[in-house]
């Protein structure tokens, strides 16, 4: 904790997750490995919490991401769109380990939007006749089917930005954005691990992506791996 | 002899016009981009969150924080935009994106589509294809047109677990391109060169009417 019991910002990613506990709902942004928050999730790990629910898009690889709490089996449940690059995801799954909701990437983010937004459930046509809507709400609007989906909240939200200010407002680069505004707007406490920490003042307004009032607890990354998962290039 | 799969991706670049806000898939749908003239102005989306994907960086421009949805290093083109998982879904599922090509383990004859679980066998996440079979304006497949085995995919009604029900216009396949109309069956529009329109007729699980004016493709 810092000194100042007013500021956001945390000297560790293991004291700004200090509230976490056995069984709660951890939302984790990132796509893939882009614009994961490396140093939280393995403070999540290290923090030894159980039963966790983890809402997030993918679960990372096998020895990297959310892939390191699964082996840890720290994680009960995920929700997900796409655990493809996961091994020890799929073993898990299939032998009965670990519990799996799979959600449309769109109506995950959708979902997770609604949530912070105070939405507790929408319509999307994403879904419909599919095992997805099995079990739900469908009605036609204007002679189409659509299904009906609930928002997501979490206790906690992960984010990974490229810069915040001492608000936690919060600017995000290029793919690494990806799911994270949505899970920032939608967690209880929201923890945003950044590359560069300014002053408040220093960001234009224009340019904020995560308005501060979403994000209570900031941390500067002591170091990011930024591991790619498929290296292309061309020659020329 | 069937199409190649360079094939495949060429014929199905010919859907793409000037303008198009264009998603392709991963595997053949992502080789439609290479017969896409530079010309044409198409903007190219990857929906973890980018219009205007260019092509591969060259080793000195690799950004890990630039990647498209199948996790590969990217760039951007002139005139791109970075947004949200929850904006780029928006695109897609509000009608904005003109075609969306993706590959298929199914297809039946209502054009409803399986591509995303062998149940026990391959459980992997449909990732964002049943937003775009539901949302984007028009729906290509890009599939072989029978299995390794011999056995249909092109059939009267999918048997795996569907991405979307009553979605897809058209399939460009290594034997040919055929239309689902909707509740009669398939129209062939084109063969492969080297084929029959009856070999396509047999290799095809589903009632399959030839166009009038169907045709063998050309290649040049």
């Amino acid at each position: 904790m810092t000194s100042n019991s007013h500021s956001k910002i945390y000297q560790d990613a293991a004291s700004a997750l200090q509230g976490v506990k056995d069984g709660m709902t951890i939302l984790v942004g990132g796509f893939g490995l882009c614009g994961i928050p490396e140093n939280l999730i393995l403070a999540l790990r290290d923090s030894g919490a159980k039963g966790l629910t983890c809402v997030s898009n993918n679960a990372g690889v096998d020895d990297f991401g959310l892939g390191l709490l699964l082996h840890t089996r720290q994680i009960k449940k995920m929700v997900s769109s796409y655990v493809g690059e996961n091994a020890t995801f799929e073993k898990l799954y299939l032998s009965g380990e670990l519990e799996l909701e799979f959600c449309p990437q769109g109506t995950l983010a959708e979902r997770v939007r609604a949530g912070g937004a105070g939405i507790p459930a929408f319509y999307t046509p994403t879904g419909v006749g599919t095992l997805v809507a099995e079990g739900k709400d469908v009605r036609e609007f204007d002679g189409r089917p659509y299904v009906m989906e609930r928002g997501i909240t979490g206790e906690f939200a992960l984010v990974r930005a490229w810069k915040a200010d001492t608000f936690g407002n919060l600017i995000y680069r290029k793919t690494a954005r990806n799911f994270n505004p949505m899970m920032a707007t939608a967690g209880k406490i929201t923890v945003a691990e950044v590359e560069e920490i300014v002053p408040v003042g220093e960001l234009d307004p224009d340019e904020i992506h995560t308005p501060g009032v979403y994000v209570q607890r900031i941390i500067k990354a002591p170091k990011l791996e930024k591991r790619i998962e498929q290296r292309t290039t061309r020659l020329k | 002899m069937p199409l190649t799969r360079d094939q495949i991706a060429k014929r199905i670049a010919k859907e793409v016009q000037p303008g198009f806000c264009v998603n392709l898939g991963i595997g053949i749908p992502t080789l439609v981009a290479n017969f896409i003239p530079e010309t044409m102005n198409v903007m190219l989306q990857s929906e973890n969150g980018l219009l205007g994907m260019g092509q591969f960086p060259l080793e000195t421009e690799v950004d890990a924080d630039l990647i498209n949805a199948g996790k590969q290093t990217v760039t951007a083109v002139k005139g791109a935009s970075f947004f949200s998982s929850a904006d780029s879904f928006a695109m897609i599922r509000g009608g904005h994106i003109d075609l969306t090509v993706l590959g298929a383990m199914q297809v039946d004859q209502d054009g409803s589509i399986a591509n995303w679980m062998i149940p026990g066998k391959m459980v992997k996440g449909m990732g964002g294809a049943m937003d775009l079979v539901a949302g984007a304006r028009r729906v290509i497949v890009a599939m072989e047109h029978v299995a390794k085995d011999g056995s249909h995919k092109l059939i009267k009604k999918c048997t795996l677990p569907l991405t979307g029900q009553n979605c897809i216009d058209r399939i460009v396949s290594d034997f040919g391109v055929m239309d689902v109309v909707k509740g009669r069956g398939f129209r062939l529009i084109e063969w492969a060169p080297d084929l029959t329109p009856e070999a396509i007729v047999k290799a095809t699980g589903a009632p399959v009417e030839i166009a009038p004016d169907a045709k063998p493709m050309s290649f040049s």
